[in-house]
């Protein structure tokens, strides 16, 4: 039986020498083929006696199982090789850069705007629209701004040739007056008229050019009317959207008095960062304050039922003081290489 | 209004420190803009005498001085001032001093000679830029005193900006009356005494405009002396509130209007002829104003006349005719109350403004014309000698401002401030500032003082109230509301979804200025007749736009010059258009628009793909995604800006809705554009509406897919071929798509091929070859007898 063992070792060393499967197959051949070792061993049992070829055929067989194993064996082996090559011929240099269409961005004040909206869309407030152009009345008479009003002094208007009863609007403002005297139709078969919240973003125009002012700037004007909004209510959704906008709560808000035609009593709002660059300073950051009566009136509302307060922004401001921009200008230049830093 | 905090702090004085005082000012709505010390930190300089000036042994331009610095005994100082001489008092800082910038000074030897302290320069003590000699003092200043003392330089100067309604902090006495009221402090106003007169001499006055001017105090005085220094002490006050010095008369009439907030003017007596008259312009009356300038006067602009002439535009500038000189000896003094709304907006009409009528406009105390004369001739005698006649006052007492007692309800100031105040409180706050009220019910009326023109309603009050509760001291309260959702519809998208799918397909966002130069209206718009502006600041920026791609042009045009070759812009704005209907303001149609720019390489160049110029399909396809899945229809269009064969307009559901095509090359030839940039404009309003998905049943059944490559003439254009495939296609055709569009080798010049994809499905059962050849038979046969066009490969 030796010759049998030896054999199986045979089969295994030839195996392990065949490179490939060409050569695993021709090794095969020389012990399970045709006229292979073994096929001529059970060939050899036919001339066996009866007794001793029952023994004889089941070493044989047992070898034969051994050898196929092994066979089998390297057969996997080469096929693993195999797949290794070809996966490491397939290797990509992964660092070479992706390829495709490259992205935009936003304009760094539209970013601001879409989180203004977005943090006032949370508490109730939708956004409202007026015109550019827009009229004397609405932009002054209906904000309790008359002819000759010193606080029309404060505004550099730009007029139209040739009508003298329309301007370029100096605030986003009249659309107060506009979203109210729409509300009011729109709910006017009602009791209880239900609280107008709107916010109103938009350009404006001052006849007005240095690093610190642009003849087109944008603002955000806020409006909340209602049967029980007072001045603590106001404290309260600035000094919360300051907080929430700027995503810190390491800031300080200030209200203090000043003068507005269409707001009584009004106030500037201030703020102060307590870290970073501008540390401690305050910076004028909003103008506030209840609506006027004669404003609450010229919008269709009885200010005796309903009070309410109205804000605006300057979301350019609020843009440079978030990403540390510092000349207004850059906003409206269209240069690239400054837009395409707030992607 | 800029002034000296020494000044302030002699009407009221808190035991607050400057920074306080500044803070308390701020928060109580007088907004401090700047607090400046008027001299920077140093000691030891006091005033000296030099006794002795010798020539320095060792050195020309040196001296050695012996100085009186009242300490008991001259000291030796070298100095190099070309104006160091025997006699001057001058700065001397003595040894020890610490001038500023930690500058010490010690005892020294210069060459050669021992010096014990240093002779100074206003520059050398931050007190200005003058640093030509020592800064020579008065002749009767104190020896030995200290200088800061002497020059009263522990002093600070607040500027504060004061809103519109606040006319009566627009002097030391109002600002001190308010710090008085914020800190409970006393007041101390100038004692302002009638001044006897010592002539009879008068000038008659006659009120002709009363409601504009119902007040006029007027007074002679004779055997001034105009060229009488004006005190030191006074010239430092007019220095310290921004006002030059000129002479005693001027400066007097300034000073008053500073302390009391009452404008004056000085008229020569000599000059006026008549009675004094008080009245609105005649036709073409000229006047030759104090600037210099002339200007004939709106018929609503209130002049102050003699009998012969014009004199003065009544509470904003005197004349040049009739003002004062050095040499004049008699003088007529004026202090009026001129209505606010007579005065407004006088001055600006003519280019200027002045401190008279900046403070008119706003409103004068109608009780302080009389005090304020008083107190100007007394300054005036007491300065330039002279002997006062009597004041002559004309008044129209109906015409003064009324001060209608204003009602104040308690439980309103509550609701609207959403603090508990109670009565007692408001009443005292309400004292603090003399706004006396007296109970009414549960009310309290309150009658507005004359210095007030901002009490009129019950919000004034209530305002009064906060801003001395003080708005720190109100609290921030989270409002409270029902939580009703709001809407949300599926057919509409917001704004910043359009945005961020421009920003996905590469486009960066610009904002552009909505004036623009009238020759991009012309060129781009061929628009002869834009929206003017009536007061432009430049003439780049005099017309309002009709169109956003123009501004785009330009952004393009900067970008390159920046070597940005790459350019992928869009802005969402508004444009601006005639039309007489227009809404929300008749004469202007206003729509928001949107508008893309392209330039320069269809993909960021990278390797791997060949570099391509973007081209008209590019832009058109980033158009169509926009819109997905609504289909848009293209159709060819005549458009100033564009390329007349490379344009289309842009239609939606059978509505026009833009513009897209490449850049004329006219104008990319004027512009310096390179190459041609690809546009497109079309109104926001349709890329905002949205399409709710409709669901249809999913076939099991396998599709047919054949290809169709149709030859046929150049000039057909694919929606034409679509709409006629389309047409004939039978109830199994699910789909018809173009793939592929050859021209070149094999076909005709003058023909292209065209390659459709078409797709056949039931959604019941497997078609059957015979109806699917029956169906692409139909295409067939249609396009060649609609359309001329021949199956490719199908014989010649």
């Amino acid at each position: 039986m030796d010759n049998l063992d030896q054999l199986v070792q045979q089969a295994e060393a030839a195996f392990s020498a065949a490179a490939d499967s060409a050569q695993l197959e021709q090794a095969k051949a020389r012990f399970l083929g045709k006229s292979g070792s073994l096929t001529e061993l059970l060939k050899g049992l036919g001339k066996l006696p009866a007794e001793e070829k029952r023994e004889a055929g089941a070493a044989i067989n047992r070898v034969k199982l051994a050898i196929e194993t092994a066979l089998e064996a390297r057969r996997e082996a080469l096929r693993e090789a195999a797949l290794m090559a070809q996966l490491a011929s397939e290797a990509l240099d992964v660092t070479l850069p992706g390829r495709g269409a490259t992205i935009g961005g936003l304009h760094p004040v539209s970013r601001s705007l879409e989180r203004v909206e977005a943090l006032f869309r949370s508490i109730g407030f939708v956004v409202a629209d007026g015109p550019e152009i827009e009229t004397d009345w609405h932009n002054f008479t209906a904000l309790n701004t008359p002819e000759n009003h010193p606080a029309r002094s404060m505004h550099d208007t730009f007029y139209l040739e040739g009508r003298d009863d329309v301007l370029l609007r100096t605030h986003t403002s009249p659309v107060q007056i506009r979203a109210m005297l729409e509300h009011v139709e729109r709910h006017k078969h009602l009791e209880v008229m239900p609280d107008i919240r709107v916010i109103a973003p938009g350009r404006v125009y001052r006849v007005d050019s240095d690093a610190t002012h642009s003849p087109m700037f944008h603002q955000v004007e806020g409006l909340w009317v209602g049967e029980h909004v007072s001045f603590v209510d106001l404290k309260g959704v600035i000094a919360d959207f300051l907080r929430k906008f700027f995503e810190t709560e390491d800031l300080q808000v200030r209200f203090r008095p000043s003068f507005f035609p269409f707001t009584e009593p009004s106030a500037e709002i201030d703020v102060a960062f307590m870290s970073g660059a501008l540390e401690g300073r305050w910076l004028e950051i909003a103008g506030c304050g209840m609506v006027h009566p004669n404003v609450l009136r010229f919008g269709g509302i009885d200010p005796e039922r309903y009070t309410g307060f109205a804000f605006g922004m300057g979301p350019d401001r609020l843009t440079m003081l978030r990403y540390g921009v510092n000349d207004l200008r850059l906003f409206f230049e269209g240069d690239l290489r400054f837009l395409s830093q707030f992607r | 209004m800029q002034f000296s905090e020494q000044w302030l702090r002699t009407f009221v004085n808190p035991s607050l420190d400057s920074a306080a005082l500044g803070h308390l000012m701020t928060m109580a709505g007088l907004e401090v803009e700047e607090a400046d010390p008027v001299a920077p930190a140093f000691t030891g300089i006091v005033v000296a005498q030099i006794v002795e000036a010798e020539k320095h042994p060792n050195a020309d331009k040196l001296r050695v001085c012996k100085v009186d610095a009242g300490t008991g005994e001259l000291l030796q100082i070298v100095c190099g001032a070309p104006n160091a001489a025997a006699g001057l008092k001058v700065p001397c800082a003595k040894v020890g001093a610490v001038l500023p910038g930690d500058f010490a000074i010690k005892a020294a030897k210069l060459r050669g000679v021992e010096s014990f302290g240093m002779l100074c320069s206003a520059r050398e003590l931050g007190l200005s830029e003058d640093h030509a000699g020592l800064h020579v003092l008065p002749e009767d200043a104190p020896v030995g005193s200290d200088i800061r003392d002497y020059l009263g330089l522990d002093d600070t100067l607040f500027t504060i900006k004061l809103t519109p309604n606040r006319a009566d902090c627009l002097s030391l006495s109002g600002v001190a009356r308010e710090v008085a009221a914020l800190t409970d402090s006393m007041l101390t106003l100038p004692a302002v005494q009638p001044v006897l007169p010592g002539i009879d001499d008068r000038r008659s006055i006659v009120l002709d405009a009363p409601a504009a001017c119902p007040r006029y105090c007027g007074r002679i005085l004779r055997g001034v002396d105009a060229k009488a220094p004006t005190p030191e002490w006074m010239k430092q006050r007019l220095q310290r509130s921004g006002i030059r010095a000129i002479s005693a008369l001027v400066d007097i009439t300034n000073y008053v209007m500073l302390e009391l907030g009452q404008p004056l003017h000085a008229f020569d007596n000599a000059r006026l002829d008549g009675a004094i008259h008080v009245r609105m312009p005649r036709a073409g009356e000229q006047l030759k104003l104090l600037n210099e300038q002339i200007v004939t006067p709106a018929v609503d602009t209130l002049l102050i006349a003699d009998d012969a002439r014009a004199l003065a535009m009544a509470g904003v500038m005197g004349g040049e005719e009739s003002g004062i000189t050095l040499d004049t000896t008699d003088v007529f003094l004026e202090s009026a109350f001129f209505a606010p709304a007579a005065i407004a907006g006088r001055a600006r009409a003519h280019g200027f403004v002045s401190d008279a009528s900046h403070r008119f406009e706003r409103g004068v105390d109608f009780e302080l014309a009389r005090p304020a004369i008083e107190r100007a001739t007394r300054l005036i005698l007491d300065i330039c000698g002279g002997v006062a006649g009597p004041v002559e006052e004309a008044v129209a007492v109906e015409a003064l401002p009324q001060r209608p007692a204003v009602r104040l309800r308690p439980a309103r100031a509550r609701r609207v401030l959403g603090i508990d105040l109670n009565n007692a409180e408001i009443e005292s706050l309400l004292r603090r500032v003399h706004l006396a009220p007296v109970q009414s019910g549960d009310d309290f009326l309150v009658t507005p003082p004359s210095f007030r023109f901002d009490i009129e309603i019950e919000e004034d009050l209530i305002e009064e109230l906060v801003r001395l509760y003080g708005y720190d001291n109100i609290p921030a309260r989270v409002p409270q509301g029902g939580l009703m959702m709001l809407e949300r519809s599926e057919s509409s998208r917001t704004v910043w979804d359009v945005r961020h799918l421009l920003a996905a397909r590469g486009f960066q966002e610009v904002v552009n200025f909505a004036f623009v130069e009238d020759a991009w209206e012309r060129d781009f718009c061929a628009n002869d007749d834009p929206i003017r502006l009536a007061n432009p600041i430049a003439s780049q920026m005099s017309v309002m736009r009709s169109s956003l791609i123009p501004g785009l042009v330009a952004n393009l045009a900067t970008n390159r010059k920046r070597q940005q070759a790459r350019v992928r812009v869009f802005e969402i704005g508004r444009c601006f258009e005639r039309k007489a209907d227009g809404e929300p303001v008749a004469g202007f149609h206003q729509p928001m628009r949107i508008a893309a720019l392209v330039s320069g390489t269809a993909l960021q160049e990278q390797w791997g793909e060949r570099a391509r110029p973007v081209d008209f399909y590019d832009l058109k396809g980033d158009l169509e995604a926009l819109f997905a899945p609504r289909e848009l229809c293209f159709e060819r269009v005549s458009d100033p800006a564009l390329h007349p064969g490379r344009a289309a307009a842009v239609m939606l559901d059978g509505r026009h809705i833009g513009v897209v095509g490449e850049l004329h090359p006219v104008w990319v030839q004027r512009y310096e554009l390179g190459t041609a940039p690809i546009v497109f404009e079309i109104e926001l309003g349709d890329a905002l509406q949205a399409e709710m998905p409709v669901f249809a049943t999913v076939s099991k059944m396998p599709a047919v897919a054949r290809d169709l490559a149709l030859v046929l003439g150049q000039e057909v254009p694919v929606a034409r071929v679509l709409e006629v495939l389309e047409a004939a296609a039978s109830g199994i055709v699910s789909a018809i798509e173009l793939f592929d569009v050859y021209h070149g080798k094999g076909i005709d010049p003058d023909k292209k091929s065209l390659a459709f994809r078409v797709l056949m499905q039931d959604t019941q059962r497997t078609l059957e070859d015979s109806e699917v050849d029956a169906a692409m038979n139909a295409l067939i046969r249609h396009a060649e007898l609609t359309l001329g066009a021949r199956l490719r490969g199908s014989g010649e």
